[in-house]
């Protein structure tokens, strides 16, 4: 009836073994719910979290990517229905015709709405939009009673929408969303790329000029030390107006500009990234950005999604994997930032994607990332000492009241994330109100003690 | 759960008061605050002594009683510890007198009751129990003297070289079910094991076997020898003809 498959997040570290079903209407699901085991169930997507949430050691997964239908879609809201196993990609593609775009889009297309909502995502835009759930505006929840109820951010079950919202799929599934849309008149976005020469800079920049940009990022060395400590490449832009286009580009203003140029082979040996070429891999890439530059027009996948252009860019790691770790500090605490930042540089472990970002405010959820704050996501394979250093980052993180991101953490300490989600308990109070049996499980719920 | 850097949160250790056993509880203690070790040994002076320094490490230690030779009830003990086993190290064994071994039914008996038939039925319940949590490392305690036998202590090796079929086996058959094995060849230890006896080329510590074992575990490796250098001996030793083999000093 079903088959055992040995799953991993996207850093392909810790694996372990689960029966993966895919149910095929809401009887079917329902009967999973009801017949689980002792070890639970838990919800998968894309597979797109670098750490353990959607693996359960021993129990059931289940793969809802075939419930990916668009219901409905309200040009005048402008708002959207679909069920959750929609990905972004396919989402975007189906929308952008029509000039609408998702309010809230992160690292990669390739996640399902339901992941989004799970993992409570962020995009570019956090600093002037908030995150994922900020734009949703109605949940259709199937319960481990269940029972499907409805859930919206003010009205009913508010307490269980926020609970959803960044609870990393432990109050039930979402069977269905409602996500409120922006309007667009092109795919193209206008950038500015500013180059900074160390962290001090960086941080006066992006305070300085953030809120005249709808999308703001910075890429980041962590392998230069010394002065140039933190030096960057800001790039920041907004959606382009169709007047901005060229001739050619206004031709195919709303047009999907997202290929997918090549694969990486399934079996590298060892990997790519190793110290020198991950330092190599810094100075090219702040070597080739322009000192200053405005106004240039970009499409989607150059602005939004380099990496999207490499399928399974995570195998380039090797067979160790990697972790990916991202955190976020007060604006207060720009030195605990910039100590983490020295922390890093001088550890010897090189990361190649190290992205910097100014958060706006946080929503309603008690397990949601972002706070106002400064954010820094690095990838760095596994190597001997990489738990010392990230040990040591936590306590860094803790101490300026700080947290890191449950969609990228792989190993963190279950006393740790305590400390930096002050609203746990709460979470965990909703979690058993809704799923007295604890149903709902995961490699996550279980190493963490969510 | 073990963690993305091989971390575990609980650890079980069968033979839990031997020194290497200590030494890897000592070494996933220090990256792992509040670690769960459950301490399958004989009851004793030794395992109070071993529970108690654990302790002190900042672990929260469950004793329970554990004989390699009582084959009976190892799938019992295995099935009741509590919470999922992260990382099982299977390190009980005997040494034995060597020339006893060989002359004293007895005494070839007891070595081959401990360190085959009893590793063998610990291996089994840790197989079910892995099954059915969907994951989980076992951490085999294996040794050189199993690779190649020899005239100085080939009983020893005829049991660790059984038990090391069967992990390396146990390790294959556990693949699709989220499960690893790891098969740890140490050459000559310096422990209580080994109190007396004069030390072999390339002798080692349990605080490096535990080392190797951490790092290995983190890499997910699945067979190592400790000191790394042992394998490409012990490639050539086993290649040697057996007239050479017979006339070297070890």
């Amino acid at each position: 009836m079903n088959d055992l498959s040995t799953l991993t997040g996207w850093g392909g570290t810790s694996p372990s073994s689960a029966h993966v079903v895919r149910p095929v209407d809401v009887d079917a699901l329902r009967g999973q719910l009801a017949t689980a085991g002792p070890r639970g169930v838990i919800v998968r997507g894309l597979g797109r979290s670098y750490g353990d949430p959607a693996q359960n050691a021993g129990g059931t997964v289940i793969d809802l990517t075939d419930w990916d239908a668009i219901l409905d879609v309200d040009s005048r809201a402008p708002a959207v229905r679909v069920q959750a196993g929609i990905s972004l990609d396919r989402l975007l593609r189906a929308l952008l015709p029509l000039g609408l775009w998702l309010p809230v889009v992160p690292g990669t297309r390739q996640v399902t709405v339901g992941g989004a909502i799970a993992a409570d995502v962020h995009g570019k835009n956090h600093h002037m939009d908030g995150s994922f759930g900020n734009h949703v505006s109605q949940l259709d929840i199937l319960l481990a009673s269940g029972d499907i109820v409805s859930a919206t951010p003010e009205g009913d079950n508010a307490e269980l929408f926020w609970a959803t919202v960044g609870g990393m799929g432990l109050t039930g599934v979402v069977l269905e969303a409602t996500i409120e849309l922006k309007e667009v008149e092109t795919s193209y976005f206008v950038v500015d790329t500013q180059r900074t020469r160390n962290l001090a800079e960086l941080l006066s920049a992006l305070s300085d000029g953030d809120d005249d940009y709808t999308y703001s990022v910075a890429w980041f060395d962590t392998a230069t030390t010394g002065d140039a400590l933190g030096r960057a490449v800001i790039t920041r832009g907004n959606t382009a107006l169709r007047e901005e286009l060229n001739t050619a580009q206004r031709g195919s203003a709303l047009r999907f500009a997202a290929s997918q140029h090549g694969r990486v082979p399934f079996a590298l040996p060892m990997g790519l990234v190793t110290r020198p070429t991950a330092r190599a891999f810094n100075a090219l890439w702040y070597a080739k950005a322009p000192r200053h530059r405005v106004g240039e027009v970009q499409d989607i996948t150059q602005f939004f999604h380099p990496l999207d252009v490499v399928g399974d860019w995570n195998r380039v790691y090797g067979p160790h994997g990697f972790c990916q770790y991202q955190f976020v500090v007060p604006f207060s605490e720009e030195a605990a930032f910039t100590t983490a930042v020295e922390t890093l540089a001088q550890s010897g472990h090189v990361s190649s994607l190290n992205v910097l970002k100014r958060f706006g405010p946080g929503n309603a959820s008690p397990m949601s990332f972002p706070m106002p704050g400064w954010t820094l996501a690095v990838d760095l394979p596994v190597r001997p000492g990489l738990d010392t250093l990230l040990s040591h980052l936590d306590q860094l993180v803790v101490a300026a009241g700080g947290r890191i991101y449950l969609a990228k953490d792989s190993r963190a300490a279950a006393a740790t994330i305590a400390r930096m989600y002050p609203r746990l308990q709460e979470f965990r109070a909703t979690r058993a109100h809704y799923d007295p049996d604890r149903i709902f499980r995961s490699d996550l719920s279980r190493r963490l003690d969510l | 759960m073990i963690n993305a850097l091989g971390i575990p949160q609980h650890l079980l250790l069968l033979g839990g008061t031997s020194d290497i056993a200590l030494a890897i509880a000592d070494a996933y203690a220090a990256k792992s605050p509040g670690l769960t070790v459950t301490l399958a040994a004989r009851p004793g002076a030794r395992r109070d002594a071993a529970a108690e320094h654990l302790t002190g490490k900042g672990c929260v230690v469950t004793a329970v009683d554990f004989d390699a030779v009582d084959t009976a009830t190892h799938s019992t003990l295995i099935e009741g510890v509590t919470g999922d086993i992260d990382i099982a190290a299977v390190a009980f064994g005997l040494l034995g007198d060597p020339e006893l071994a060989w002359t004293d039914l007895e005494t070839a008996r007891e070595l081959a009751a401990v360190n085959y038939v009893g590793a063998v039925t610990t291996g089994v319940a840790l197989g079910a129990r892995i099954r059915t949590q969907g994951h989980g490392v076992v951490v085999a305690m294996s040794s050189v003297a199993g690779e190649r036998p020899r005239r100085s202590n080939f009983v020893y090796g005829s049991t660790k070289a059984g038990m090391d079929a069967f992990y390396t086996g146990l390790g294959e058959a556990l693949r699709e079910t989220g499960g690893r094995v790891l098969v740890v060849r140490p050459g000559f230890v310096r422990s209580k094991m080994t109190e007396g006896l004069d030390d072999a080329p390339l002798a080692t510590t349990p605080e490096a076997v535990a080392e190797a074992v951490v790092n290995a575990v983190r890499d997910g490796k699945e067979q190592i020898w400790v000191p790394g250098t042992m394998r490409a001996v012990m490639s050539g030793l086993r290649h040697l003809p057996r007239g050479v083999f017979r006339r070297l000093p070890i």
